[in-house]
């Protein structure tokens, strides 16, 4: 067996400085010759995302759109989150549920995760992504195992998004039906992550960095990275996360990857967004991540509007959510609370199909069953 | 004909129905296909529902089809899938996939010649997808399977026969059907996958993934009877220089 890798160990933060400077350094001409090859470099991805590139962004989504109909075909799959918990042991200066926030906590029972399942089910949905807060001893293991077996009843693929956890507890939670783990980075800038993370176990930077590799570790079939738009420059970001891509396939073979950019979400703690990103610049970064890597999935949240993800979704978009709701209880037990942000595209799920099925894609509802992966 | 196991078909131009903008389409595909194998992703079906999209248009056609176990990435779960489509679909027809590398979708040797040895004493009809390998070709055929099917390409890549090599040496040695799935990017290379004499061809992306999938697939059909036909009257061999019909040295028989 090889000696178990991290990716800390090849990030170098001090490169922050220089990827930044180079990452507006591109012509239009090297945004050609990127756009003409197959098999993509960095180098290639860093003219993709430059500024030079958004003189040709309808030729980088025109390829964008062939690539995602030649792996993906005409289909776009469809899940939706539930809430399981807003408590929070972190202070991120960004976020609704953080510790500071007067808002009203809430950890759903078993009895109420039931009531939530079967409200979600009645829309349509088949497969879950299962957020909480980031507390460990309330909202911890023990938790995620008890609710695990009562919430596989219902759904044929499960998704986590919760703190990052061991490799022995990521191995425990794949026997309990566990297909996928999203840990998005929020930020790979080492400076910005200490300023925007300011208490709690998300402040360590390298246990959440090296999340992903516990994740590969442990079988668990899909990994989902991302980046929080808005906290500081995107186009560093998403080269530093084009890097841990490249690493973390490379290690994890049998691994899937998916991608998600959600921007920064007016939330209850009210905050500015420092680096916003235009409409226009959210697209070249999909785009160009499609064109990186023709096999990523990519979704794309309700935190965006209807009209932008009925424009961007055909484009190359491999994953929705639909009738999200942001807060414990949301969907039955408790619709009144407060929400970790405000979503903006408000349709039921089955209203975004209906549109999508107009637009000539075909929504799929179910794509893994539980004999798979465990 | 094409013949696999007790079975006999007109067509040999296999279907995939993943990918289609709708299951209308896919449907009208089929059936500007003529095709009468068609092979659907056990994992897609929602069984515990009276109406699939998937399922319930298939079933109302006069096909064959063919579940296949894509996205196992063991035998283990190969076998539990196949067990669930037997059951649920009353068929023992299998198209066996196991790729554990989510990136190119390549099959695994040594899980997918496990999972057919198995599936066989089981009682399945195996049609196993795998690696352009001579060796693993004859593995499966002596497990038991019904038909090979080695890749052309990657899955979904449209390269077309960039296996060609080796698909002669697996033509030339099989007992049972070869069937040549993956990487069938066009008509013309769904053709020339015939003419080298497998017995059909599985194609999905190139159709599914087409403007105008209905026409794609007649075209398909198309080029598939024509490389048949091209096949069974025998191909001349190629040259590497200019052969006149008439040749120039004639005279010498004169002399």
């Amino acid at each position: 067996m090889k000696k178990a890798m991290s990716f800390s160990e090849h990030w170098q933060p001090q490169h922050w400085q220089s990827l930044q400077l180079q990452s507006r350094n591109f012509s239009v001409s090297q945004v050609h010759s990127a756009l003409t090859r197959d098999r993509l470099t960095l180098t290639d991805l860093q003219a993709l995302l430059s500024p030079a590139a958004l003189l040709l962004l309808p030729q980088i989504a025109t390829k964008a759109q062939q690539l995602t109909r030649q792996r993906f075909g005409y289909t776009v799959q469809f899940f939706a989150p539930l809430y399981l918990s807003n408590l929070c042991a972190n202070e991120c200066s960004y976020c609704g549920f953080s510790m500071s926030q007067q808002v009203k906590r809430r950890t759903l029972n078993l009895a109420e995760i039931e009531q939530e399942c079967l409200a979600i089910k009645a829309l349509g949905i088949d497969q879950v992504l299962l957020v909480t807060g980031e507390h460990e001893r309330k909202v911890g293991i023990e938790y995620f195992c008890r609710v695990l077996p009562v919430i596989r009843r219902h759904f044929s693929s499960i998704q986590l998004e919760v703190q990052p956890l061991t490799t022995a507890e990521y191995q425990q939670l794949k026997t309990l039906g566990v297909d996928a783990v999203m840990l998005y980075q929020e930020t790979y800038n080492a400076t910005a992550y200490q300023q925007y993370h300011l208490k709690g176990k998300k402040s360590d930077i390298s246990w959440r960095l090296d999340a992903p590799d516990r994740v590969g570790q442990a079988g668990i079939d899909k990994i989902g990275l991302g980046i929080l738009l808005g906290l500081t420059d995107w186009r560093t970001d998403a080269i530093l996360l084009a890097q841990h891509l490249m690493y973390l396939q490379k290690q994890y073979w049998q691994s899937r990857f998916s991608l998600s950019v959600p921007r920064i979400r007016p939330c209850s703690g009210g905050s500015n967004v420092a680096y916003p990103i235009s409409d226009q610049e959210l697209i070249q970064l999909i785009c160009a991540f499609r064109l990186f890597a023709p096999e990523l999935e990519i979704s794309l949240s309700t935190r965006e509007s209807a009209l932008f993800r009925q424009h961007v979704i055909p484009l190359a978009i491999t994953s929705i959510s639909a009738g999200s709701k942001t807060q414990p209880g949301g969907y039955s037990v408790d619709p009144d609370n407060l929400e970790q942000f405000s979503i903006d595209d408000t349709r039921s799920p089955k209203q975004v199909a209906t549109a999508l099925t107009h637009q000539g894609l075909q929504p799929v509802w179910k794509d893994w069953d539980s004999f798979l992966g465990r | 004909m094409l013949q696999i196991a007790e079975k006999t078909f007109n067509s040999r131009l296999l279907l995939g129905s993943g990918k289609f903008a709708s299951s209308q389409l896919m449907q009208q595909a089929v059936k500007a296909s003529n095709c009468q194998l068609v092979t659907l992703a056990i994992k897609r079906l929602e069984l515990n529902k009276p109406q699939d999209d998937l399922l319930t248009p298939l079933r109302n056609m006069d096909i064959q089809l063919l579940p296949n176990t894509s996205g196992a990435k063991t035998a283990r779960e190969a076998i539990f899938a196949a067990e669930l489509a037997r059951e649920a679909l009353q068929t023992n027809w299998l198209k066996l996939e196991i790729h554990p590398d989510p990136r190119y979708l390549m099959p695994d040797p040594i899980e997918t010649l496990q999972a057919a040895e198995q599936l066989v004493k089981l009682g399945f009809v195996v049609l196993p997808y795998c690696s352009a390998d001579p060796v693993l070709c004859k593995r499966l055929e002596q497990a038991g399977c019904a038909a090979v099917m080695p890749l052309g390409a990657a899955i979904g890549s449209n390269q077309g026969l960039q296996t060609r090599a080796m698909l002669e040496i697996i033509i030339e040695q099989a007992q049972v059907p070869v069937i040549i799935d993956a990487g069938l990017g066009a008509p013309s290379h769904a053709a020339a996958a015939m003419e080298l004499g497998a017995a059909a061809v599985l194609v999905n992306t190139a159709i599914a993934s087409s403007p105008d999938p209905v026409e794609m697939a007649a075209a398909f059909a198309d080029t598939v009877r024509a490389g048949r036909r091209a096949y069974l009257a025998g191909l001349v061999s190629t040259a590497q220089q200019a052969v006149g019909s008439s040749p120039l040295t004639d005279f010498l028989a004169e002399l």
